[in-house]
């Protein structure tokens, strides 16, 4: 179905910077307003929620309604006080959840 | 009646002139359901000016993809944080946009994203603090092709 999501950030980060985090992940975002060709609403069916944990803690994460645009890119910032691994999951009205790992080290 | 020179007449019709443009002039009151997410997000309380910088285009081609970004003034504190921040767009079918959860760990309260806007209308930010605080910003979206697919 869906491609693997894509995420940027840097490979290492100093203790207390604030990084910055991209990720995209393909998807319809079908808003359940539109009609196909025989006049009928095509169904709704969107990621609505996508999170963030770093090292098991939450750092950011967000509910998401039919208004945001396909393919959906989110952009936010993490503190890193500890070297780790970032888990990203984007949940889909059908259950579907795609997830996602990066690691980040501790500058020397 | 007392025939109105030239100049009354002129004065007159200023005054008609800002009576038609005073509800444009309001236009910090928000419309249709939009109010209901407001009253169940905030609970009733009245939300300060202030504290969000909200960037979004002011004329958007497509209202596909119109990029947003947020940024709150925050320390980002185990003691005082932004919380939740909730995103509105007042003339869309569905009001709701999306509701971003920061945590201490986000460094920075600070994202962007990418929503659909159906048509001209007003973008309107909510932010809960971690103190119970509410702050609010809008901002109004010309929009030239409508991103609801109707």
């Amino acid at each position: 179905m869906a491609d693997k999501p894509r995420i940027k950030l840097p490979k290492e980060a100093a203790k207390g910077e604030v990084i910055q985090i991209k990720t995209l992940v393909s998807h319809v975002m079908e808003s359940g307003q539109r009609k196909d060709a025989q006049g009928k609403a095509i169904p709704r069916k969107i990621i609505n929620k996508f999170a963030c944990e770093f090292n098991g803690k939450p750092v950011f994460s967000c509910a998401l309604e039919p208004a945001i645009s396909a393919n959906p890119y989110i952009q936010f910032d993490a503190r890193i006080d500890e070297a780790g691994t970032f888990k990203f999951s984007w949940t889909d009205d059908d259950g579907t959840v795609i997830t996602a790992e990066e690691k980040i080290a501790l500058k020397a | 009646m007392k025939a109105i020179n030239r100049r009354q007449a002129f004065a007159l019709g200023g005054g008609f002139v800002m009576l038609t443009l005073m509800p444009m002039a309001a236009d910090a009151e928000v419309t249709g359901d939009a109010a209901k997410w407001i009253e169940k997000f905030t609970g009733g309380k009245q939300p300060a000016k202030g504290r969000i910088s909200l960037d979004l285009p002011e004329i958007a081609e497509n209202g596909n993809t119109v990029p947003l970004s947020i940024n709150i003034e925050s320390p980002m504190t185990a003691d005082s944080h932004v919380k939740d921040v909730m995103i509105l767009a007042d003339g869309n079918p569905n009001a709701g946009v999306a509701t971003l959860s920061f945590t201490p760990l986000s460094g920075k309260a600070e994202a962007s994203i990418r929503i659909r806007l159906a048509a001209t209308q007003n973008v309107v930010a909510i932010a809960k603090m971690s103190d119970g605080s509410l702050f609010t910003e809008q901002k109004t979206v010309k929009v030239t092709i409508g991103g609801c697919g109707g």
